[in-house]
């Protein structure tokens, strides 16, 4: 059956879009719906993402960036996701404060996100209405996040092009550049050139560079993100650039923007773009199996009967592998 | 049926000056587990409605100290109204008259708010006026 969600999004509906991104984000059985609908839809946008850590200023860049994006007259979306309390589930969001050269632009949708503290429900949901958004016909995509680690991961497998930002000043030899980081960023920024500092955070980003030995980095690279299984790494070397910004006057964008088209066009023409997209899918596919098959052996489990497995576990009656085989066997077929 | 997080975009419509008023509940609203939408300062009523929009929200908190408030208010309850969100609740903050106040809900402003307005009432009175079931 067709959603009228989904089709009234399609018809171009702001308020049916805005709306099925919560169901999206919420996980619902509509949101759920209308994205087995919209799917074959998608694949078609360009998947940018933009971390780093709080304050450097990716707000104002991904301002910046979507304005030359309508520039070239590409509709761009934009997710921003910024951190829940921990304590309270609470958030405020206040990305958009930075994106007000967006406002009132129909090419343009913005969208705040909180990280509802979860981080795989955080990749699987940013990723699904990322999807909408391309099945909506935005050609540009842009996913900012505050870099933590794992979620700098999960972005760099969702975007096809992942932009790492760093500001001048955030404390001796960028204490923000953290272990794996070489390894997700497509593009490394500079924002905040205006500031003093840009020369040693440019010096000992090249080093970092440097020490991770191209073909070895290039290797891990697709090693830890998108090898297929019997498939050789790509041939060609994409050696992430850095770029020096001053987002609040647009300084330096223009050559942010091309290097984003240069990466683009690498993607294509060494085809990681197929297989980036291919290996995301099949990440995606992954998770969704072991989701689905979970809750499937929990919904035919009792709770007594998963009591008295862990009890003959617990006194050492039976091993974990034992009680399991035991357990699927008494499953229904 | 799950509950879910209630969203609320909170903005500083006009000319006048500082958003500390409109910080301090966006921050007890967080603190009340909801999510909110900060928009920052001098919003016209357009951006206010196109944000609220796009971010779906349940609500919309106005904050307003230049006695601006009978022509701002009218008109972003007119344009929610517009872009078929007649169902977002209004909620106003800063130095409104008494005199306003009939008028004021009439056009459905769902809670005014004077300088002294403790934070657990506006929290409670958003969480009483929204559905909390998806
Ligand atoms: N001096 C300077 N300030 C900047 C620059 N880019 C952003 N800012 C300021 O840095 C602060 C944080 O910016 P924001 O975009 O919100 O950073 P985010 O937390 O990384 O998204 C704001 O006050 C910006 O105005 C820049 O290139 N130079
Ligand atoms: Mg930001």
């Amino acid at each position: 059956m067709n959603s009228s969600l989904a089709q009234a999004v399609l018809a171009g509906d702001r308020l049916a879009l805005a709306r099925l991104l919560s169901r999206v984000e919420n996980d619902t059985a509509e949101g759920r719906a209308a994205l087995d609908e919209l799917f074959p839809l998608t694949g078609r946008a360009h998947l940018i993402g933009v971390t780093g850590a709080p304050g450097t200023g990716k707000s104002s860049l991904v301002n910046q960036l979507a304005v030359f994006f309508r520039q070239q007259g590409q509709k761009v979306a934009i997710i921003a996701v910024d951190p829940s309390s921990p304590f309270t589930g609470g958030a405020v969001l206040g990305d958009r404060v930075r994106m007000k050269d967006l406002q009132g632009d129909a090419g343009v949708f913005i969208r705040s996100m909180a990280s509802r503290g979860s981080l795989g429900g955080l990749a699987t949901a940013t990723a699904q209405m990322a999807q909408v958004f391309d099945a909506a016909g935005f050609e540009i995509v842009i996913i900012e996040t505050v870099g933590a680690g794992q979620s700098e991961v999960d972005i760099a497998r969702l975007a096809h092009t992942t932009l790492v930002v760093e500001a001048p000043g955030l404390g001796d030899d960028i204490q923000a550049i953290k272990a794996g980081i070489l390894e997700i960023a497509d593009i490394l920024v500079i924002n905040k050139a205006d500031r003093p500092g840009v020369e040693s955070t440019e010096r000992a980003l090249k080093s970092m560079l440097e020490l991770a030995h191209p073909v070895q980095r290039i290797f891990l690279h697709h090693g830890q993100m998108m090898t297929l299984a019997g498939e050789e790494p790509t041939a060609g070397l994409w050696i992430p650039p850095i770029c020096k910004t001053v987002a609040p006057d647009g300084s330096g964008l223009p050559e942010l923007v091309q290097a984003i088209e240069k990466h683009a066009d690498y993607l294509r023409q060494s085809g990681d773009w197929i297989r980036r997209d291919r290996a995301r899918l099949e990440a995606e596919f992954d998770l969704l199996l072991q989701e689905t098959l979970v809750a499937q052996f929990r919904a035919h489990l009792t709770e007594s009967r998963l009591q008295s497995a862990i009890a003959s576990i617990h006194s050492r009656q039976a091993s974990p592998r034992e009680v399991l085989a035991k357990l699927l066997e008494e499953m229904p077929r | 049926m799950t509950e879910r997080k209630i969203r609320v975009l909170v903005a500083k419509p006009g000319l006048d000056g500082h958003d500390r008023g409109a910080k301090v509940v966006a921050r007890a609203l967080r603190d009340a587990g909801m999510e909110v939408i900060y928009t920052g300062l001098r919003q016209t009523p357009e951006m206010i409605a196109e944000a609220a929009l796009q971010e779906d929200v349940d609500a919309v908190g106005l904050s307003i100290l230049s006695g601006a408030h009978m022509a701002l208010v009218p008109r972003v309850l007119e344009l929610l109204k517009a872009n078929g969100q007649q169902g977002v609740k209004v909620f106003l903050g800063g130095i409104i008259p008494d005199e306003d106040l009939p008028r004021l809900k009439e056009i459905g402003v769902t809670g005014v708010y004077g300088p002294g307005a403790s934070t657990d009432d506006i929290v409670a009175d958003i969480r009483a006026s929204i559905p909390l079931v998806a």
